[in-house]
């Protein structure tokens, strides 16, 4: 009986009925970005027109410095969240790496690069054990980071104090290693008329990076299988555990980096800076498409998400305006941003 | 379509050879006692299809198959060899494979993507080697056409096609990657009547082509389409144990819905 079941199908026509291509339009308008890039570009026009100041190269300058500080951790943040997890420690994990390379290299006399790579160790283990505590208790990241975002804050405040008996790390300018260290992590480049911050071209090879491993790579794949439906990805073979482990500790690697070009810059760290800032890193992914709950998003996203904070931050100074209403602004801008995606991700499925 | 899947099916697969040998195997979580001394077995070529009510017991014994629980007791032979599964993918080495009713794809992520994630192609061994994107889309139109499944464009994101056609795809996968097992978890569950027609037609193919399937289901009128033998679970216990020249359907049908049970409550409510 079940035989006539199986070869009663006369096996549909082979002439699979014609595709129709997908229209450019769809296929770009499909893309995680679109929404971010478009609000970029209003953002952008709005500002030429009421900042006289903001047309200028040095304008150009400072809103790229400005956005490389904050996409060079938001792209980290853009793939954790398409990973389906949280990270709220990022902020504070920027100034414990720099105090933690300051404060090596300045007690003990050591060579910065001494410090430096300390302070690599020390992020990575942050990041690990944010994901492995994720990931042995079940307890959601939102909460398992914000315990690490509190523990750190009181850390870097309390462990400063007690070896330095002030709230900054003593200036290390004068120490070996500084120089070199400086012109990997804070130097400025001159093209042209067009003075550069380095951390803008490393902005670049990272969002690049992170780009071609989302998508070209197996564990890209993996990445959004573990944020669109971890169960199944669990149940094909994709290894959850160290993928999520793996993108906690990429923000921290990021998160060191950006740490490292502060100390770098000022040669000094405060040790109560950086909190707040894992929000600006979140909402910069957010506005770039990635999903809160997981699954979906682009590291472009994110750094379309840098560029329209660089800006907006720069652009009201240029202005001329109050600066304080910068928060305003960011939260408008992440409502709005929820509202594109949400819209778009609706038009993109009916489309195809 | 049933080409494709004789094509990729094993061809030491000898029809009624044994696959899978449980014996009085049996799990407890903490004091909970969720399956207990179940005789299972899976022969290449045959459907076994294992019926229960919500708690039966089913998904236990899923998780122990596929590797996501091991078993706490009894003895469990997958060709002939005595295991304990830690991972699924240790069970997915031993060539079983699982197609659940409402994980077996990732929605968001594209049609080819989902076919061969976690067995991606790569254009070499190193960490982060480039995927052979081209290769795998056109492998995975190919093999989907072949079955009878038209996308509309392998780039669209799976959950944009009807859920039979997700399980089929996920069915498809499975086989394409050499499964000897199949165990499908509540296949047409959610399922309209056609979708479901299409799905056990695909259960049927899969057998054919000499496979050892698992069909957990709680329909035993789907169940009795393609089934050659039948298990009952109740409260982690098996109730009934038949080949099907030894059961008809009415059997299974008054057994799922709570056999002697029932009678007695039909009798209690009469008045």
């Amino acid at each position: 009986m079940s035989t006539t079941v199986a070869t009663k199908n006369p096996s549909p026509a082979p002439a699979a009925p014609q595709r129709p291509r997908r229209s450019l339009v769809g296929q770009v308008l499909a893309r995680p970005e679109i929404g971010a890039a478009a609000a970029a570009i209003v953002i952008a026009i709005f500002f030429l027109i009421s900042a006289p100041a903001f047309r200028s190269l040095a304008a150009v300058s400072t809103v790229l410095y400005a956005s490389s500080t904050i996409g060079i951790v938001a792209v980290g943040v853009a793939l954790l969240m398409i990973g389906g997890e949280f990270d709220l420690s990022s902020g504070v994990a920027v100034t414990t790496s720099a105090l933690t390379a300051a404060i090596t290299s300045y007690q003990l006399s050591l060579n910065v690069w001494v410090g430096v790579l300390v302070s690599l160790v020390v992020a990575l283990a942050i990041g690990f054990v944010n994901g492995w505590l994720v990931m042995r208790t079940g307890i959601p990241s939102f909460l398992v980071t914000l315990s690490t975002f509190f523990v750190l804050q009181g850390a870097n405040l309390g462990v400063t104090k007690l070896l330095t008996g002030t709230v900054a790390t003593t200036n290390i300018s004068d120490m070996d290693g500084f120089a070199s260290a400086q012109a990997v992590f804070a130097s400025t480049l001159t093209l042209g008329p067009l003075n550069l911050k380095i951390t803008v071209i490393w902005w670049l090879v990272f969002t690049l990076v992170a780009t071609w491993v989302l998508l070209r790579t197996r564990v890209g794949n993996w990445i959004f299988a573990v944020g669109g439906n971890q169960a199944s990805a669990r149940a094909v073979g994709v290894p959850v555990r160290k993928v999520k482990i793996g993108l906690f500790m990429g923000v921290a690697f990021l998160a060191w980096f950006l740490g490292m070009h502060l100390l770098f810059a000022f040669s000094t760290v405060q040790s109560g800076v950086g909190v707040g800032n894992e929000f600006v890193y979140i909402i910069a992914a957010v506005v770039g498409g990635a999903l809160l709950t997981g699954g979906y998003g682009s590291a472009a996203g994110a750094a379309i998400g840098a560029i329209i904070f660089g800006m907006t931050t720069q652009g009201i100074v240029y202005a001329g305006w109050d600066p304080n209403w910068f928060k305003t602004f960011l939260g408008v801008m992440l409502l709005l941003a929820v509202l594109v995606n949400l819209y778009i991700k609706n038009v993109a499925a009916r489309r195809v | 379509m049933t080409d494709t899947i004789a094509e990729h099916a094993d061809r030491d697969l000898k029809a009624g050879a044994p696959l899978i040998e449980m014996s009085g195997v049996g799990k407890v979580y903490g004091a909970i006692r969720a399956l207990e001394g179940v005789d299972l077995r899976v022969n290449a070529g045959e459907v076994t299809c294992v019926l229960g009510d919500n708690g039966a017991g089913k998904s236990t014994l899923i998780k122990i198959m596929s590797g996501l629980h091991s078993h706490s007791e009894g003895k469990f032979v997958v060709d002939g060899e005595e295991v304990t599964f830690g991972s699924p993918r240790e069970s997915l080495a031993k060539g079983i494979a699982t197609v659940y009713q409402d994980l077996a794809v990732v929605g968001l992520m594209e049609v080819w993507r989902n076919f061969f994630l976690g067995s991606e192609i790569r254009k070499g061994s190193y960490p982060l080697a480039p995927l052979d994107i081209k290769a795998m889309k056109r492998i995975a139109d190919e093999e989907l056409q072949k079955m009878g499944i038209h996308v509309k464009d392998i780039d669209q994101p799976i959950g944009t096609l009807s859920g039979g056609q997700r399980q089929c795809v996920a069915i498809a996968r499975a086989v394409y990657f050499g499964a000897r097992v199949l165990i499908l978890d509540e296949p047409t569950a959610a399922l309209g009547v056609k979708q479901s027609g299409v799905v056990l037609k695909y259960t049927a193919a899969a057998r054919d082509a000499g496979l050892g399937v698992v069909f957990i289901t709680h329909n035993p009128h789907h169940a009795y389409l393609v089934g050659n033998h039948f298990i009952i679970l109740k409260l982690g216990r098996r109730v009934l144990d038949r080949k099907r020249s030894e059961v008809s359907l009415e059997e299974l049908t008054a057994e799922m819905a709570g056999g002697q049970e029932l009678a007695e409550l039909a009798h209690e409510l009469k008045r």
